[in-house]
């Protein structure tokens, strides 16, 4: 058994067409934007301007895989969740600490209100989030009086937006903690590829080429690396940066590797077959739905952190770049497919155009135009590649 | 000379894996009612579906004379524009619209400007309605009359598409028998204005009401032509057509391993339609399976057989489920399949598309996914032990796959059919119930499964086998009870039963 399957250049492409997108568009602005799409500023701020994208994506994907539903409500349980914070911080004066608590409880409330009805009453998910999108968002406004809320609190704001110092390795003049823990992660990614090809050796099952395994986690590590250099010469790292990374890293473990992760494929799949086989598909849309909520939640609190304020408008329209990103990560239209790691490749192919465009000055209208044709194209390419494989 | 309207000459049409119609002949004189016959899955249905287009010409071989012209139909609107209209099993009408905008969908009156002419539509329905002698407004919603009048709008249709040859596909199976007799005058009547049908029909008391010839299917191939005043055309010689077979060494030996212990019992138990509550489908059915027994059922389509096994699999059918279920001697209550799984039962479907298998994912997804707990320690998956577990089981069943991660949607029938066998084998069932376990298979995948199920019964098991195939339930059952429309007919001893015994039963309940 033991195989080693051959190179395919055509295969390769397909398999890894989004990354190859992200790294062609990612050369492309850096031509033309001469070079400062890499200044460490920026690179640093891509993942802290879209981190909210990948926790909403994240959430979106379980969603999207039950059957290509999707949650439109999410934006608004932004405002809400952000204008309850603060409220509750700035005019009342109330514990940042709690504050976070009683927010995360607000999302995940809104999230079960809306999974109750999606999965025990069976409204259809569009239906019953738009009407959480009309109904949160209103909430909201009430909450805040239709003013616009500041958050000052420091314990608040370095809950989320801090950048970690650790003492002896950081000083004014230097950081060296990110590029230990660059070091460390890459390390990390060599050595799990070596134990998985040794494990795998060991009882005999078919393996890549050691060069594609080897050759994959190389490049992986060296885009940490690189990654970690650039965060040294700027600032460090964000906690904002360790909160997505950490929910990402939970999220692909739950779709990848735990039984109630597959049932949510399953049900995309195939529900008929799902519920025969013993498995509860009700309280699998309602997880879906509670869960977005709950992460709502958190975006809700992120983004007032890194913004700063909360006002009636906050979160208009966030969960489309959710969606969106999820669809370009190679997210099934109809469920049943995708993973974390598509959707992540997807919201920073969005971050990239956007963040390339900014630097070149070109308007936020020019942005929707460019981010639509992308979504397209990539959903038709993914289609069309599909039905060439006859999957 | 007769005048042929229509010639079918050798039709061949495969399906991936089955040849679902072999060398079929079928000769229909113009002005005569012709019936087709023969048991589920003969290929009548697909013969019907040749005819008219829904497979396109070429994905078949054969050749269709029509009027004595060739045609290769590529679209169900070629064979309409000969005049070729055919009335599906299933009413094909959309509830919420007119009878007149149903009858007219697709071919919509238009006015000069391109907008629809509704007037001229609900003129020339009511005109059609009344040639069928259905006497409504041609805008009363479908949904507001009953299904009888709706058999009669499918035809009304037909004839604004100014029909020469109907094919009626089982047109009286959801009718009452006073609604049937009524369509079939009228199939008579207009015999006399020289139209021709095809009725494909189970009732052998329509047939003989109405049909001047009858056309036999078994196996995709035709077998005889009967003609009314030349052959006897009694419901025994027609039976006799239907399931006259050789029935060599296609089923496995088995040594008995009856026990005496029963395993399952089902007292009293009454399933209604989920959508309908009024309609019941099971009616107060009794039976026991003991162990190391293999149980049969026996039934046309629609006999509640399905219905049955899946209202006793967790309730995953129907509404309003009374009566009692004992597994060992204990009353049990099974609410929900998971209920049904742990005690040891697995329902394999007849339906492996829809109900049973994820198609989009790999063998080992589908093994494992009834059965998750099995190789998981804290709801994380063990990924290595969940390979092993279903390399073992595919070589158990003998699924041929280039690898366990072969998508199941990429598989031939047979295997598929294996590795949904497979993934409730990893549940370790102690009842399995099989529901049409060999349709749409090979002989060779369909002997592995009967091998399957002696294994199951030599180690104390027990299998109830839904199946329309009266060969395979005599070949490989130990008792087989014989359901009609909801009810239990009769409780046979596989040994004395024949295909003959069941059919009459089946009949004899039908024509009362």
């Amino acid at each position: 058994m033991k195989k080693e399957s051959k190179f395919n250049l055509v295969a390769f492409m397909t398999k890894y067409s989004m990354v190859i997108a992200l790294a062609v568009v990612f050369v492309l602005f850096y031509f033309l934007t001469n070079g400062r799409l890499l200044y460490p500023q920026n690179m640093s701020n891509l993942m802290l301007q879209n981190g909210y994208v990948l926790v909403m994506a994240c959430g979106m994907l379980l969603c999207i895989l039950t059957g290509g539903n999707i949650d439109l409500s999410v934006g608004s349980v932004i405002c809400l969740v952000g204008g309850v914070a603060a409220v509750m911080i700035t005019n009342m004066g109330m514990n940042p600490i709690l504050t976070i608590v009683v927010c995360l409880l607000i999302g995940l409330v809104a999230g079960v209100w809306q999974g109750f009805w999606i999965g025990y009453v069976r409204i259809p998910p569009f239906i019953t989030t738009l009407a959480g999108m009309f109904v949160f968002r209103g909430i909201g406004r009430l909450v805040l009086d239709s003013k616009t809320v500041s958050v000052q609190n420091k314990t608040f704001l370095n809950i989320f937006t801090a950048y970690i110092k650790i003492p002896g390795l950081d000083n004014d003049d230097r950081l060296l903690s990110p590029i230990l823990v660059g070091i460390l992660a890459a390390a990390f990614v060599m050595y799990s590829t070596f134990s998985s090809r040794r494990s795998k050796q060991k009882k005999g099952y078919r393996q890549n080429t050691a060069l594609s395994d080897y050759g994959t986690s190389a490049i992986i590590s060296i885009v940490i690396l690189l990654y970690f250099f650039m965060l040294s010469q700027y600032k460090g790292i964000s906690v904002m940066l360790l909160w997505v990374v950490v929910i990402c890293l939970i999220y692909n473990f739950i779709t990848s590797k735990t039984a109630f992760g597959r049932y949510f494929y399953s049900v995309g799949g195939n529900e008929k077959a799902t519920k025969l086989s013993g498995i509860d598909t009700n309280k699998v849309y309602f997880i879906a739905y509670a869960n977005m909520g709950l992460l709502a939640g958190l975006c809700g609190l992120l983004c007032l952190a890194r913004v700063g304020s909360v006002n009636g408008q906050t979160g208009t329209s966030f969960e489309m770049d959710a969606i969106g990103s999820c669809f370009i990560g190679g997210a099934s239209a109809y469920g049943g497919s995708g993973t974390v790691g598509g959707v992540v490749i997807g919201a920073l192919l969005l971050g990239v155009i956007n963040m390339g465009m900014s630097i070149m000055g070109i308007g936020d209208s020019w942005q929707y135009v460019v981010k639509g044709g992308v979504l397209l194209v990539a959903v038709v390419f993914d289609v069309v590649s599909r039905r060439k494989n006859g999957g | 000379m007769a005048d042929i309207i229509l010639e079918m000459k050798s039709i061949t049409k495969e399906f991936p894996g089955v040849k679902a119609l072999d060398n079929v002949n079928l000769v229909v004189e113009r002005g005569e009612i012709h019936a087709l016959i023969g048991e589920n899955g003969a290929g009548k249905s697909t013969l019907m579906n040749v005819l008219s287009g829904i497979y396109p010409a070429d994905s078949y071989t054969g050749e269709i004379y029509y009027n004595g012209e060739l045609c290769q139909f590529k679209t169900l609107k070629d064979s309409e524009a000969k005049g070729i209209v055919i009335i599906h099993q299933e009413l094909a009408l959309i509830p919420l619209l007119t009878i007149g905008e149903n009858m007219f969908l697709g071919n919509e009156i238009k006015t000069k400007a391109g907008f629809i002419d509704w007037d001229k539509t609900y003129h020339e329905a009511e005109k059609h309605m009344e040639q069928v002698g259905l006497y409504e407004s041609a805008q009363t919603l479908i949904k507001d009359i009953g299904t009888g009048k709706q058999q009669l709008v499918e035809i009304a249709k037909a004839f604004s598409k100014n029909v020469k040859l109907l094919i009626l596909d089982e047109p009286t199976s959801s009718l009452n028998d006073e609604d049937a007799k009524m369509l079939l005058d009228l199939l008579i009547a207009f015999k006399q204005e020289g139209l021709t049908s095809i009725i494909i029909t189970h009732k052998l008391n329509e047939i003989i009401y109405c049909a001047d010839k009858v056309t036999i299917i078994r196996d995709g191939s035709t077998i005889e032509t009967l003609v009314k005043g030349v052959d006897d055309l009694s419901e025994e010689r027609i039976i006799k057509g239907m399931v006259g077979r050789d029935m060599e060494d296609r089923y496995p030996k088995r040594a008995p391993c009856i026990r005496p212990e029963v395993l399952l019992e089902v007292k009293d138990w009454t399933v209604h339609h989920p959508l309908y509550p009024e309609r019941v489908v099971d009616d107060h059915i009794s039976f026991q399976v003991r162990k190391g027994e293999v149980v049969g059922f026996s039934g046309l389509q629609g006999a509640g057989r399905t219905e049955l096994a899946m209202s006793i699999f967790g309730r995953s059918y129907g509404q309003n489920i009374s009566g009692e279920l004992y597994l060992n001697g204990k009353k049990v209550q099974l609410k929900t399949p998971k209920d049904a799984i742990e005690h040891h039962m697995a329902y394999v479907t007849e339906d492996r598309k829809v109900n049973g298998l994820v198609l989009g994912e790999s063998i080992r997804f589908n093994t494992t996914l009834a059965a998750m707990q099995k190789i998981c320690s804290k709801g994380v998956i063990d990924k290595d032990m969940e390979v092993q577990v279903t390399e073992d089981m595919t070589k158990a069943m003998g699924t041929k796959t280039p690898s366990i991660e072969q998508k199941v949607g990429n598989l031939s029938g047979g295997n598929q059919q294996k590795a949904l066998l497979g993934k409730w084998m990893f549940t370790e069932p102690d009842i399995l119930i099989l529901d049409e376990p060999t349709r749409g298979i090979d002989v060779g995948a369909k002997y592995d499964i009967y091998c399957l199920v002696n294994e199951m019964v030599a180690s104390g098991k027990s299998v109830i086998m839904i199946s329309s195939e009266m060969p395979e339930l005599l070949g490989m059952c130990d008792r087989i009870y014989v359901m009609n429309e909801g009810k239990m007919l009769a409780e046979l001893d596989a040994k004395t039963a024949t295909q003959e015994s069941i059919m009459s039963h089946i009949i004899r309940s039908t024509v009362k």
